[in-house]
């Protein structure tokens, strides 16, 4: 599904002497089937922002389209149920939201609402097992007695049932080991290839928007501060560093590469053996001249 | 050189119950006045019980945890967590006051830090967390960000002996952890506090005097930081990353590139690279 924003504006508590504006102005265009990473500092506007993809704030001026719902200050739109159904976000520490009895009835309750039949929900949880990493002998048993990183694919599972068409993830790795977050992003970035889901991640990574991100939107308070593939985006270090925003280190070290030995090495998604290649070749080269 | 140990744990085991597996399997290490240690390891590896041990959060099952020479007991746990300061990963459980600076305020209250004094130290700690124009703000109009800053303020103005940060700055941006472990840095050498950080990011790793890496409730390794990321291959296997430089030394290396192999930062391998280049 396409998400369009539209000049949004958000107001905390208008017309109060407490008014704060979380978001200004913010125009931008996700492709359907693309993977948006949103970056910026805590503040900036992130959480805000991805509160309007599923309706549960509205904007207080401007226009936001997602597929065929449109969302705006006008009141929530009648259908936002479907709305709620095809946007699944996967909010941060979503293991907290576990309550259920056992694992299968957990998953289960999200479409269980919207009213999918229990043959759809059984079918569907057989397939999602394996693509979130988990086995099947979990399922009767207490999300409670599951290590972090299950429960957390456990309510990851959840949202995933209700087979949305876009995917919001809020910080989705925070508190995982390094092999963890890596296995989690992993695993999102083939359910968003495979069930060609429209993904937008919010992240302090840049190395995870520069390794999946078709494009990323940075915000710096409130304002739509960058936009672009990342491979731009991180072209412009100086830009991100005045709001105190850093890159992803290998396109770090290649400028400090660059910088000594006067080359001109820019990072194309190389694996780190086509680098070691790259740099022997041009340091040979470079010392026959 | 004399150096002062400040925590000993001396075979240390611990369960959270009695028929389930050892958390922490006879454990034992030193750390010293003014040493910076970082613990790391996979989730469920037993790094954050450590910390819980080191105040009396928990208590050991078998072994001895003394702090600056007192054994942590029921009679001794409330002198022990004056020495020890604690700043957890989740900001939401550690706020107890009605604004910024009453929350900062509220440890030295405790201990009975005078008035004039009390103003002087939360004007310094909040500055040196960049959260000095919040002082009247409630704690639920701040950022996760914001209010992890505002606990670790908290938690230097009472002037701790040892100061725990337990994942403290995973819930920040990059910057600001930088900016964070900068200002834990400064304060730590400055006061000589010893430092203990439970963390998976490796730019704080590579800071730290010394390393202590858990794997499976027992100490896999320790060692310094440029030692511990000789040992690639073993890192990966329990589940650990391995430095950006340390990986594309490997790469150089393996394409015939006579590097040191022991590179800890981008300065230190674009010098080798730098001899590399001369000799050609």
């Amino acid at each position: 599904m396409e998400i369009q924003f539209k000049d949004v504006s958000y107001i905390y508590q208008e017309n109060t002497p407490f008014a704060h504006k979380a978001l200004e102005n913010i125009s931008f265009m996700v492709d359907s089937g693309s993977f948006v990473a949103v970056i910026g500092h805590t503040g900036s506007g992130k959480s805000t922002l991805i509160q309007h993809l599923n309706g549960l704030s509205l904007p207080s001026r401007g226009e936001i389209t997602i597929g065929d719902f449109r969302l705006s200050a006008d009141g929530k739109p009648k259908n936002i149920r479907d709305l709620r159904r095809k946007v699944g976000v996967v909010f941060q520490y979503p293991e907290h939201q576990l309550f259920e009895e056992t694992v299968a009835k957990d998953i289960a309750f999200g479409p269980k609402n919207f009213g999918v039949t229990q043959e759809e929900i059984d079918h569907r949880i057989e397939k999602l097992l394996p693509a979130v990493g988990l086995p099947e002998e979990i399922l009767e048993r207490s999300p409670f007695d599951l290590s972090g990183g299950q429960k957390r694919r456990v309510a990851i599972a959840g949202v995933l049932a209700m087979a949305p068409q876009v995917l919001v993830l809020d910080e989705p790795t925070a508190g995982l080991d390094p092999r963890g977050q890596r296995e989690m992003m992993d695993m999102f970035y083939q359910l968003h290839q495979e069930q060609n889901l429209t993904t937008v991640l919010v992240t302090h990574s840049m190395e995870d928007a520069l390794a999946y991100a078709d494009k990323i939107i940075i915000l710096n308070k409130g304002q739509k501060y960058m936009e672009g593939p990342p491979l731009e985006v991180f072209k412009q270090a100086d830009k991100l560093q005045k709001v105190q925003l850093g890159i992803p280190e290998v396109i770090h070290f290649l400028n400090q590469y660059n910088e000594r030995f006067g080359t001109s090495l820019n990072y194309q998604y190389q694996s780190m053996r086509e680098l070691a290649e790259e740099i022997k070749k041009q340091l040979e080269v470079g010392s026959h001249e | 050189m004399d150096r002062k140990k400040l925590v000993e744990f001396k075979n240390v085991s611990f369960q959270y119950e009695e028929e389930r597996a050892l958390v922490l399997n006879q454990v034992s290490f030193d750390i010293y006045e003014g040493e910076w240690v970082a613990i790391i390891g996979h989730n469920g590896s037993g790094k954050s019980t450590i910390a819980k041990l080191l105040n009396g959060l928990l208590m050991p099952k078998d072994g001895e945890i003394i702090v600056d020479g007192k054994k942590v007991d029921d009679d001794t746990v409330w002198d022990i967590r004056k020495d020890v300061g604690m700043v957890f990963q989740n900001p939401d459980n550690q706020f107890v006051g009605a604004t910024v600076q009453d929350d900062v305020a509220f440890g030295m209250e405790n201990r009975g830090v005078p008035r004039e004094e009390m103003r002087e130290r939360i004007q310094r700690t909040l500055s040196a967390v960049r959260m000095q124009d919040y002082l009247i703000t409630e704690p639920h109009r701040l950022s996760g960000g914001q209010k992890q800053r505002v606990a670790i303020a908290s938690v230097l103005a009472i002037a701790p002996k040892v100061l725990i940060l337990d994942e403290a700055t995973a819930m920040l941006d990059p910057t600001g952890r930088k900016e964070i472990m900068h200002t834990v840095n400064d304060i730590q050498e400055s006061e000589g506090l010893s430092l203990i950080t439970i963390t998976h990011d490796l730019q704080e790793i590579v800071q730290a005097d010394r390393v202590i890496v858990m794997n499976k409730g027992q100490i896999w390794e320790e060692t310094t930081p440029r030692e511990l990321f000789l040992q690639r291959g073993e890192l990966r296997e329990i589940g650990l990353d391995v430095p950006f430089v340390g990986q594309l030394t490997d790469e150089l290396r393996k394409q015939g590139v006579p590097l040191k192999e022991a590179a800890l930062n981008h300065e230190e391998l674009l010098e080798e690279l730098w001899k590399f280049n001369s000799k050609m």
